[in-house]
């Protein structure tokens, strides 16, 4: 846990076999949905059952390691019910915490369960110590998650001001916007990470092959055409190649994954009391690579913060099982500033 | 039906701001949306203009509300917040540090406070909303649902008209795609006046890129659903500036006051951005 090694490594699972690979390869926390649609990985086949969720928490708890349950969709008024009682059930099979992100979710959670930890969801786009502030003061969040905006520098001073833990993401897909203010799904499927859990949902993914290449559409629409031998990505809404200005480009972002490998001793040095993995949607076998690389990273830094270099190996694992191959620092680094 | 013009969202050079709410003071409109939304960066006008404006369209007989920042990362921005808040003008959150710094004064609760449920809404109310604007991408059976669970007094503004404000960044796309960073951006978002339209590969329009927003490239016209917004208790109708090379906003105004009154089809003057008119935050054709 975190005051064993420091800083607390919050990996991914959706299912029991990539819980059980997280923890065994040295995760201090592991975070999960139950199969209800009602967190931001809402797809087929994935997900927990609360039977699966009780032993997985076994599981994780006899090895020393947390689980936190995410329920961050925001329930409208007819998925209410399903998500109060979604906030039980993860009280009921022995979560560590609720990682939630709809203001009444977390005045219901604090209520009923007082004694069940509350984190803010990414998806609260609290992405300053003024809203932080607002959640901790209503709701006694303990921990929150920041969306992917801040520079190292920032997130530095919101852990000064805020007076909750802060986690970061420190690998994986990257959100190009803020979480949780993004209606791009929305606008072109009628489903979002708000409202469904889901960003440019497969059902919505048509792939069909043309003598110029391999087209990916989303609802109908071309989110990006790729050239005979050309890797083909996921149509992500906010990574596909678009018209503008007369070129063709990727308009708001590159297919690119969040690495932080490089500034580990910064975000340390800046107090964030836990990093997170991106991937539920991701097998055992990927999640299993990842936290072996980020437990490696994580303790030698922790070690010797002043001769951390990246580890070889790991560092060139990541990076072939990053999106599109390639990585970046976003926001924590000068060019998105 | 009331109507508001919501916060100007484009960075328009100095004169043309004032011009335009000059214009407004005597529109058929209710409520202005002052302020800035978009980009702290962005400063042709200084508080001092903007209260200028302000005083200028209350005594026009218009309520006046200033919009705060919907992303808010820098310690000058909570400070600039802070100022606004501390003043005595109603603001609209956008961001939960401004209902925070609201402290219990009367607020509108933005359109990028995310609010889709009753529990969320009373709680709002108590701590002083009078009014929150729908998420743009609340379908409309489930604002109904959220209609059937509001306070008493609270009322309901719908985003009617303009390129809907879909997703915030910490990038700026409008420098990006100049291939330039964003603290070194020149301000080149200022050279698009109604956003800079994005297309798919089949020239389909898509987007808008606004700075670090990003819009839809239609624009979203209720016009033809300002009744049955009415009978489901919608109070107010928000009409988002956008310049009259899209559309002469004055005769949008007065398209959507004589359709608020119940007058026979009132003409909408037709969009000339690249996308046209949609009926909402939902693509045509999916629900």
């Amino acid at each position: 846990m975190a005051d064993r090694r420091g800083i607390e490594l919050v990996c991914p699972a959706g299912s029991l076999p990539a819980l059980h690979a997280a923890v065994d390869n040295g995760a201090d926390a592991v975070y999960l949905g139950f199969r209800d649609g009602l967190n931001a990985r809402n797809f087929p086949g994935l997900n927990f059952s609360p039977a699966d969720a009780r032993s997985g928490i076994e599981y994780a708890h006899r090895h020393g390691a947390r689980v936190f349950v995410a329920l961050n969709v925001y329930p409208r008024p007819s998925r209410w019910s399903a998500a109060t009682a979604a906030v039980d059930a993860a009280a009921d099979v022995g979560a560590d915490a609720l990682i939630l992100a709809d203001a009444g979710l977390l005045g219901y959670a604090a209520e009923r369960h007082p004694q069940l930890n509350r984190h803010l969801s990414v998806q609260a786009s609290a992405s300053n110590w003024g809203a932080l502030k607002f959640y901790q003061e209503r709701f006694g969040i303990r921990r929150a998650v920041l969306p992917r905006v801040l520079s190292v520098a920032q997130v530095q001073r919101v852990i000064e001001r805020s007076g909750v833990e802060i986690e970061v993401f420190g690998f994986g897909s990257l959100c190009i916007m803020v979480e949780g203010r993004c209606a791009l799904s929305a606008h072109v499927t009628g489903e979002s990470p708000n409202t469904h859990g889901v960003c440019s949902p497969a059902h919505a993914v048509r792939w069909t092959e043309r003598p110029s290449g391999r087209q990916a559409r989303l609802s109908g629409v071309l989110i990006d055409e790729f050239a005979p031998g050309e890797a083909a990505g996921y149509p992500t809404l906010c990574k596909g190649r678009f018209e503008t200005l007369g070129e063709i480009m990727h308009a708001l972002e590159e297919p690119t994954s969040l690495n932080v490998l490089d500034i580990l001793p910064q975000l340390l040095s800046a107090g964030v009391s836990a990093i997170k993995v991106e991937g539920r949607q991701r097998g055992p076998a990927y999640v299993a690579q990842v936290t072996r690389a980020l437990r490696a990273a994580l303790d030698a830094c922790r070690r010797d913060p002043a001769a951390y270099r990246p580890p070889v190996a790991h560092a060139a694992a990541l990076a072939r099982l990053a999106e599109g191959h390639t990585h970046t620092l976003g926001a924590y680094s000068r060019p998105w500033q | 039906m009331k109507l508001s013009v919501g916060p100007l969202l484009y960075y328009w050079e100095r004169a043309e701001v004032f011009a335009f709410y000059q214009a407004l003071a005597s529109a058929p409109v209710d409520s202005v949306y002052l302020g800035e939304v978009v980009c702290s960066k962005r400063r042709a006008l200084r508080q001092a203009d903007w209260a200028a404006i302000a005083r200028d369209l209350a005594d026009a007989g218009k309520e006046v509300i200033f919009s705060t920042l919907a992303l808010m990362e820098a310690e000058s921005e909570l400070a600039a917040l802070g100022r606004i808040a501390a003043g005595s003008v109603t603001i609209e959150a956008n961001d939960m540090a401004a209902v925070q710094l609201a402290g219990g004064h009367p607020f509108v609760a933005g359109p990028h406070l995310n609010v889709y449920n009753g529990q969320t809404l009373r709680l709002l109310g108590a701590l002083g909303a009078r009014r929150w604007v729908a998420p743009l991408e609340l379908d409309a059976s489930a604002l109904v649902e959220l209609l059937a669970e509001r306070p008493d007094g609270m009322e309901c503004e719908v985003f009617a008209y303009g390129r809907m404000p879909l997703a915030f960044s910490a990038r700026c796309f409008s420098a990006r795609v100049r291939r330039r960073n964003k603290d070194d951006c020149s301000f080149v978002c200022g050279e698009d006046r109604d956003g800079l339209t994005v297309y798919t590969r089949e020239h389909e329009p898509l987007f808008a890129l606004n700075g670090v927003q990003t819009q839809s490239a239609q624009v979203c016209n209720l016009i033809d659903r300002v009744a049955q917004l009415e009978s489901a208790g919608v109070n107010i109708l928000r009409l988002s500036p956008q310049s009259d090379a899209a559309a002469p906003f004055a005769q949008v105004i007065e398209a959507f006051a004589r359709a608020g009154r119940g007058e026979p089809a009132a003409a909408c003057p037709p969009s000339a951005l690249p996308g046209g008119y949609c009926s909402g935050s939902v693509r045509e054709g999916h629900h």
